[in-house]
């Protein structure tokens, strides 16, 4: 029995990570009102440019796909207990996969191209991540190091690619060719004018698809019982039979795949071509979407869209208010990534206190404990 | 109730403190976790110099109460009293500054500090750790030979042995200067030998006029060192006596609440074809060290193979090892006469295939995941099973509803598949593998350790489960550093000592002091040669 009374199931899915985003916003007000702004403006202007019209909506979901990609790349390889920190690089690999469908297969129809050019870059996402999966389960090379090395190595062999080989001859920049048919994953605002220029595209469908896939190979399958065996206690996992090497190297590859998929909403959906960096660092961002959204789907989606709130209703505030800068934003999301991520724990003792005093049968006890203390 | 304000006693007055023959007076004590009563209305007076004694079954309230007075927990009504003194123990703190020091079951020790180090953490009393060091050396001596508390300061701990450490944390205790030591379970993680020491240390610590509260479930450690036993049931005192007026077996019927048989009823084993062969078993350790050293044994159908040793002597290892998580560096093992392949990480689905089930030593470690519901480990092992759904999907209904009725079998409290596992107490998880290895009907059923933390109550139960399996005509392999379990149980015993079998003794014939014999790597016949010609000398 502890001294300690956990929260109950709501308070600690819902209202934990409610609180921590209000504190982050309280100090980020603090912060634009010391550049001597006005803090509500900003969360006006933040919160409209995110949510207010068509196309601030369509930025926020088309974020909010990436990194519901790369948040579920990170969950899914922790239920397994394996901190797979290395999304932005499986991405860029996997942005390969995509062009390579889209180039091929650009005078087709975006229907095929669309899934082959999934699984495609799941295909590779999913590489980029074994190789380090079968580096821990092999030869013990502990994974969080080895995906941070292979972000690095996929980087260095991406400008390679791009500046040698994938380069048309006469372009200037690092980059592909470009897909001009089919390859073009269709935006939604070809259907519904109202998401204005948002490049929000059909790979959306796939985020979803992404998040229930993961929701029913985690609790529903075998394959998921076992790695969170694995996660939770890898001597049972064995004890159970479990080849555990073997199932690092599946569960890395899964995860490696739903990174892969990011590359093809930006290099296919938006791009139309691979540029470098075209990952922007979304593969961490995942990490702290993961963290917030308690990797759990449903949490992940939640937490997705608001990091794609930030981004785009931060790029809104930089435009309306010009002296938040761009550095300010920076600022204000990495606030959020620390108060829903790193220190989610931060107000859990306060309001686990707050709790035994304010639910009446815990309150009763208080009060009698209190008379008892004076009558002695 | 006593009329007196509620302020604390913040000065010690030890004029007045020797006043009272109490050292420690618990009056009406309550503690309540939501519904459940952890104490309720504990009356409980400690005499000075003395050890006390207090049993009961797991979740009988013992940890709740010395928490309470150790400061983790405040009661939700009650008085203590240290030395006649109305105390108010907020914290672990005052509990020390009041003279009370706890030692823990598990260790709140800096592995990679020295036990110097250890020892000062916490109450170092100048900012130049060098002073302090050097202060604390000469009363770490002084306090050791007072007590015959033995141990190099300068080692450090995680090169000691368990019993060393325990003496650290004892040595830290007095060294904040307890005059009440609580231990709690202090012997579990004990080999006979230390726990041994262990009783010596106590007896010294009384002879020096401090008073000691054991915390046990072990009825033996209680006849043999206390002098006054309290047994608590479901939260309450149920009785406190002078221990030479008790016996084991009232103990147990008070911590029960009924009549407990304390050794197994069996018949005779009918010993059938061989089920389990080893022959030659060569195991090494995670280190390397080699600790199973040529093993061979057969268990035949229908009989119960003891193996008793000090803990330490290579039984997990071979327990490891026949169980297919650990491949062997030598040997073979056989399963119902089909030999046994250790090639890659999965040993464990072979042997499963080859319907040897094994519930293991470390149920906590290894048996279970504590974090999952009661039904997820329930198939632990045999989630890959059609009977949990065909194909990649897990049947959860079917996995839920056949929990509820193993848990219903087995008697498992509560009965309830949905909850998370690490809420039931140590006996129910014990049940929780023992039903789901036995339930699946194998042919070889390995046992280690089955009433490791375990109350009494329960062990009745588990034993009589691995008798019925024994009757059923399966081979059942057992390893337990208790030797009155394996003696109760086995239908033969081979003893282990330092990586071989140092012989097979007959559990209806062997003494515990020809078992104890070979248990320390003598030879009994060798002995009884030795006995024989008195000139040579006996003793090592």
């Amino acid at each position: 029995m502890s001294a300690r009374r956990p929260l109950p199931h709501w308070a600690d899915v819902a209202l934990l990570p409610v609180l921590n985003l209000l504190l982050a916003l309280l100090i980020s007000g603090i912060v634009i009102a010391l550049i001597g702004q006005n803090p509500f403006d900003a969360l006006r202007i933040l919160v409209y440019g995110a949510f207010g019209y068509g196309e601030g909506l369509g930025f926020t979901l088309h974020f909010a796909t990436d990194f519901v990609f790369t948040g579920l790349a990170m969950a899914f390889a922790a239920h397994a207990g394996l901190f797979n920190i290395g999304a932005e690089g499986q991405a860029y690999v996997a942005g390969l996969g995509a062009i390579l469908v889209g180039l091929t297969l650009d005078h087709t129809s975006w229907l095929l191209v669309l899934p082959l050019a999934i699984i495609a870059s799941s295909a590779l996402g999913a590489f980029w991540a074994f190789i380090p999966g079968y580096l821990q389960a092999k030869r013990g090379s502990h994974v969080v190091i080895t995906t941070i090395m292979f972000n690095f190595i996929a980087s260095a062999l991406m400008i390679y690619l791009l500046n040698y080989v994938l380069k048309p001859a006469g372009v200037q920049e690092p980059s592909s060719a470009n897909v001009v048919a089919a390859g073009k994953i269709p935006q939604l605002r070809q259907f519904f004018p109202f998401f204005g220029y948002a490049p929000l595209n059909m790979t959306s469908i796939f985020a979803v698809l992404a998040l229930i896939f993961s929701y029913v190979v985690i609790w529903h399958t075998k394959l998921g019982f076992a790695m969170r065996v694995m996660g939770l206690n890898p001597t049972a996992s064995r004890y159970a039979g479990t080849s555990n090497s073997r199932l690092i190297m599946i569960v890395m590859a899964i995860s490696g795949g739903f990174a892969g998929m990011l590359a093809v909403n930006e290099v296919l959906g938006v791009q139309s071509r691979i540029v470098m960096d075209f990952t922007s660092g979304y593969g961490f961002v995942g990490i702290a979407v993961a963290l917030m959204g308690r990797n759990h789907p449903v949490g992940i989606a939640l937490a997705a869209i608001l990091f794609g709130a930030l981004y785009q209703g931060g790029l809104e505030l930089q435009f309306e208010m010009p002296a938040v800068t761009r550095d300010m934003i920076v600022v204000i999301q990495a606030l959020v990534i620390m108060f829903t991520g790193a220190m989610e724990g931060l107000l859990r003792p306060g309001l686990e206190n707050a709790f035994i005093l304010f639910r009446p049968e815990r309150k009763a006890e208080a009060v009698k404990r209190e008379t008892v203390g004076t009558e002695g | 109730m006593s009329t007196q304000p509620p302020t604390t006693n913040d000065q010690q007055r030890p004029a007045r403190a020797a006043a009272s023959p109490w050292a420690i007076e618990l009056k009406g004590i309550n503690k309540r976790f939501g519904p459940v009563w952890a104490n309720r209305d504990i009356d409980l007076a400690v005499a000075r110099g003395t050890i006390h004694g207090i049993v009961g079954e797991n979740g009988a309230g013992k940890s709740t109460l010395m928490s309470i007075l150790y400061g983790f927990y405040t009661a939700d009504s009650g008085e203590i009293f240290v030395n006649g003194q109305l105390a108010h123990i907020s914290d672990p703190r005052r509990a020390l500054a009041l003279g009370i020091g706890m030692v823990h079951q598990h260790f709140m020790l800096v592995d990679n500090f020295s036990i110097l180090e250890n020892v000062i953490l916490g109450v170092e009393n100048s900012p130049l750790l060098a002073s302090s060091l050097g202060k604390a050396r000469r009363e770490l001596k002084r306090l050791a030979d007072e007590y015959s508390l033995d141990v190099d300061p300068d080692a450090i701990v995680e090169d000691v042995s368990v019993g060393q450490q325990q003496r650290v944390e004892i040595l830290k205790a007095l060294y904040r200067g307890a005059d009440t030591l609580i231990l709690d379970e202090p012997t579990g993680v004990l080999t006979p030998e230390e726990a041994d020491d262990l009783f010596r240390v106590l007896r010294t610590l009384r002879e020096q006029g401090k008073t000691v509260i054991l915390i046990t479930h072990k009825l033996r450690e209680i006849m043999a060192i206390t002098d006054t036993v309290s047994v608590m049931r479901q939260g309450q005192m149920v009785t406190t006596m002078p221990t030479a007026e008790t016996s084991p077996e009232k103990l147990a019927e008070a911590m029960v609440g009924r009549r407990v048989l304390l050794r197994v009823e069996k018949g005779p084993a009918h010993p059938g074809a061989p089920l389990l062969e080893v022959d030659d078993l060569v195991v090494a350790d995670d280190l390397k060290v080699t600790r199973v050293k040529g093993v061979s044994f057969t268990v035949r159908a229908g009989e119960i193979v003891g193996i008793a040793g000090v803990a330490g002597n290579g039984q997990s290892e071979l327990l490891e090892a026949v169980s297919g998580m650990r491949a062997p560096r030598g040997g073979t093992v056989k399963v119902s006469g089909r030999a046994v392949s250790f090639h890659g990480d999965d040993g464990a689905r072979r042997l499963r295939e080859a319907k040897l089930a094994h519930v293991p030593e470390d149920r906590q470690r290894m048996g279970l995941v504590v974090q999952l519901e009661a039904w997820e480990n329930s198939i632990l092992g045999y989630q890959d099973d059609p009977a949990y759904g065909r194909g990649a999907i897990l049947d959860i209904d079917a996995a839920r509803r056949e929990a509820a009725e193993r848990m219903q079998k087995f008697d498992v409290r509560p009965a309830n598949p949905r909850l998370k596992t690490a809420s039931f107490s140590g006996g129910n998880q014990q049940k929780i593998v023992l039903a789901r290895e036995m339930e699946r009907d194998p042919d070889v059923l390995v046992v280690g350790q089955p009433t490791r933390g375990v109350d009494i109550g329960a062990i009745e139960f588990i034993h009589n489960q691995i008798v019925k399996m024994r009757d059923a005509g399966k081979a059942i392999l057992l390893v337990s550093v208790e030797l009155d379990e394996i003696r109760s149980l086995a239908d033969r015993i081979l003893v282990m000592f330092d990586g071989n079998i140092m012989g097979e003794a007959d559990p209806a014939v062997a003494t515990e002091g020809e078992l104890g014999l070979m248990m320390a790597g003598i030879d009994p016949q060798q002995a009884a040669a030795r006995a024989a010609h008195p000139e040579e000398e006996l003793r090592p």
